[in-house]
Order: C-alpha cells, then structure tokens, then sequence
C-alpha cells in the first residue's frame, strides 16, 4: 500500500498505521519493491534439472507448442550459478538428494524450488515400500510452488509458475525472505 | 535350431544337466560348480554358439537364491534360461560369467550389489547403485529398513 492511496480516515487509525509500519510502507520503497519484483518476477530462469518423466514434460512446457517464455520463465541454464528457480522434476533418490541440495547451494538468491509432480511433492509412486527414494523434496531443499500430478500437463506447469510470479509480486526488499 | 535338437545337444555336453521345456523358453537347471563348464560349451560350440547373454538375473525364493540367465545366439537365433541354485544365503557364491560374455560385468555388480552374491572371478566386484556404506541387500525378501521403508 502507497501513502498516496491511503484515505484521511486511515491515518487516524492506529491498526491501519501499525500494518503500514510493518509493510514497511512507504513511498520510495514501495515503488522500488514495485519495479524489482515486477523484473524478477518476469525473468525466472529455470535450472536444466529434470530426473524422470517430468522432465519430459517441463521439456514439453519450454517448447514451442506451450512456450513458457511468453511468462518470462525464459531460458533454461545449465549453471545453477545463473538459475533463479529449480524445477525439481523428478524422482529424487537418496543418492541424487546431496547432488540436489549442492545445486540448490550453489543459486544465487534470490532463488525458488518448484517440486513438480507427485514424486517430488511426497516420493509418489515410490511412497510405500521404497528403500531408495526421498519422500518429497521439502526434506532437502525448501519448497515455494507445489505442482501435483503424475506428470504434470505443460498447462498446470505454466499454472505453477504464474503461482510462483504472484508470490514474488507480495515480495520486498525491506524484508528479507522467510525461507519457506 | 529346434528345442528338441537342443536338448539332446546340452544332454550330450553334460548329462548332469536337467532340462524342462517352459512357457518361452527352453530351460536348463544346473549345480552351481558345474554352470561355467557348460556355459562356456553353450557359448564355444559351433552348434550352438550362445553369444549373447541378454538377460542375467537373481531371484529370491525365500529358502534359496536362484541365478538366472538368458541366453541368445545371434547366428543361430535360438534362445535359452540357464538356472543356477544357491543354497548357501550367509555367504552365497557362484562363479562369474564376465569372461564369457562382457556384458555380465554390469549385471553382475548391480546383482552383488542388491541380492548379496559374490561372483568368483569377476574382475572387479564393487558396489554399483548403493552408496558404499550401505548395509543389507534391498531385494532380498527378508529385507528390513525400518527408517526409510513405509511398509503397506
């Protein structure tokens, strides 16, 4: 909220100025929190991460019969170093959690964790009786967007992704992000 | 070749070997100390010449393990399923196939690796999937994981 829309009446109300404070509103910020997210927001770069059939999917997404670069989920990196978001889409085993925890490590911030597909959200098909498979990717890395299927369609990837763009959109920088 | 003609084949290479024609395959069973002799006859000879081994697989009937192998001759056409018992499970042991058919060397890790048998004269018998730590056989039937396995 700007200072400019709020009416006369707010200002004489303390709950409202209380919440005004914590947003830390005020005009300059908001305006640049405005710009920044509406840029990051815009340009999440995906990681090129895909472990199973999900991945043929995300392929799917990023073709041009779907295209998620219309969203601005533009370009896949193969350096985790330039990715703003991995799609972790996939089965995770016990064996590939440490390689996926050190890619996680290795973004820069701000950086975000879509797990799509059943086997990321709770190991899935995998579930019972598994020896081998992490049950959901939210006991390596923290997880901002959950995707359900089995795969997932392109449609509900891009569904997942715009969810992601909206809560970058509530972000600011006087605040520094929760870690899920 | 014609499974008959086979069989009478395999009785002339090793009488001790018993015979039993299944659903797809031609099936032979064997004693373990005698499975390299006559693998390396099924793969040397002119009549049969069993070059490619498409499948080598272990099964766990609870009381024993059974080794199991598929063969293919790519000349002749012909198919055949080797078994093997193993009757020991503490400390269960059978003579490796990988200088017979390359291919084996793979198989042959990932089956020690899961089902706990060591194959004498491999090469080179090391973990192949499991982490180097790993303690127990995943696909034995009697496997417990009480941490990581959600029974159903």
């Amino acid at each position: 909220m700007g200072i400019k829309s709020m009416k006369d009446h707010d200002f004489r109300d303390n709950e409202t100025l209380d919440n005004f404070k914590n947003e830390g509103g005020n005009f300059l910020l908001s305006t640049v929190d405005a710009l920044i997210d509406w840029g990051r927001s815009n340009s999440i770069w995906p990681l090129t991460f895909a472990t199973a059939c999900c991945g043929i999917e995300m392929m799917a997404a990023g073709a041009s019969r779907h295209d998620f670069a219309r969203f601005g989920i533009e370009v896949y990196r193969a350096s985790p170093r330039q990715a703003d978001v991995i799609v972790v889409a996939g089965t995770i085993t016990n064996k590939m959690a440490p390689v996926l925890k050190r890619l996680y490590d290795q973004m820069a911030e701000p950086k975000y964790v879509i797990a799509m597909g059943a086997c990321a959200i709770s190991g899935g098909p995998f579930y019972y009786n598994s020896y081998h498979v992490v049950k959901g990717v939210d006991h390596v890395v923290p997880v901002d967007v959950y995707i359900p299927g089995c795969p997932p369609r392109p449609e509900a990837l891009l569904y997942g992704v715009m969810q992601l763009q909206r809560k970058i959109k509530l972000e600011s920088i006087a605040k520094k992000r929760s870690n899920v | 070749m014609e499974n008959n003609r086979l069989q009478e084949l395999i009785k002339s290479f090793l009488p001790e070997a018993e015979v039993t024609e299944d659903k797809q395959f031609l099936t032979i069973t064997i004693d373990k100390s005698l499975l390299h002799q006559l693998a390396e006859k099924l793969k040397d000879s002119v009549e049969t010449r069993f070059d490619y081994l498409f499948c080598e697989s272990a099964v766990d009937y609870n009381d024993h393990l059974m080794m199991v192998y598929h063969l293919d001759s790519t000349t002749h056409r012909h198919q055949l399923v080797l078994k093997s018992k193993i009757t020991d499970r503490e400390n269960p042991e059978i003579d490796s196939v990988c200088d017979l058919w390359e291919t084996a060397n793979y198989h042959e890790r990932e089956i020690f690796d899961l089902f706990g048998i060591r194959f004498i004269g491999h090469t080179d018998m090391r973990k192949i999937f499991l982490d180097n730590d790993w303690v127990g056989f995943p696909m034995r039937k009697d496997y417990v994981d009480t941490i990581n396995v959600v029974e159903r």
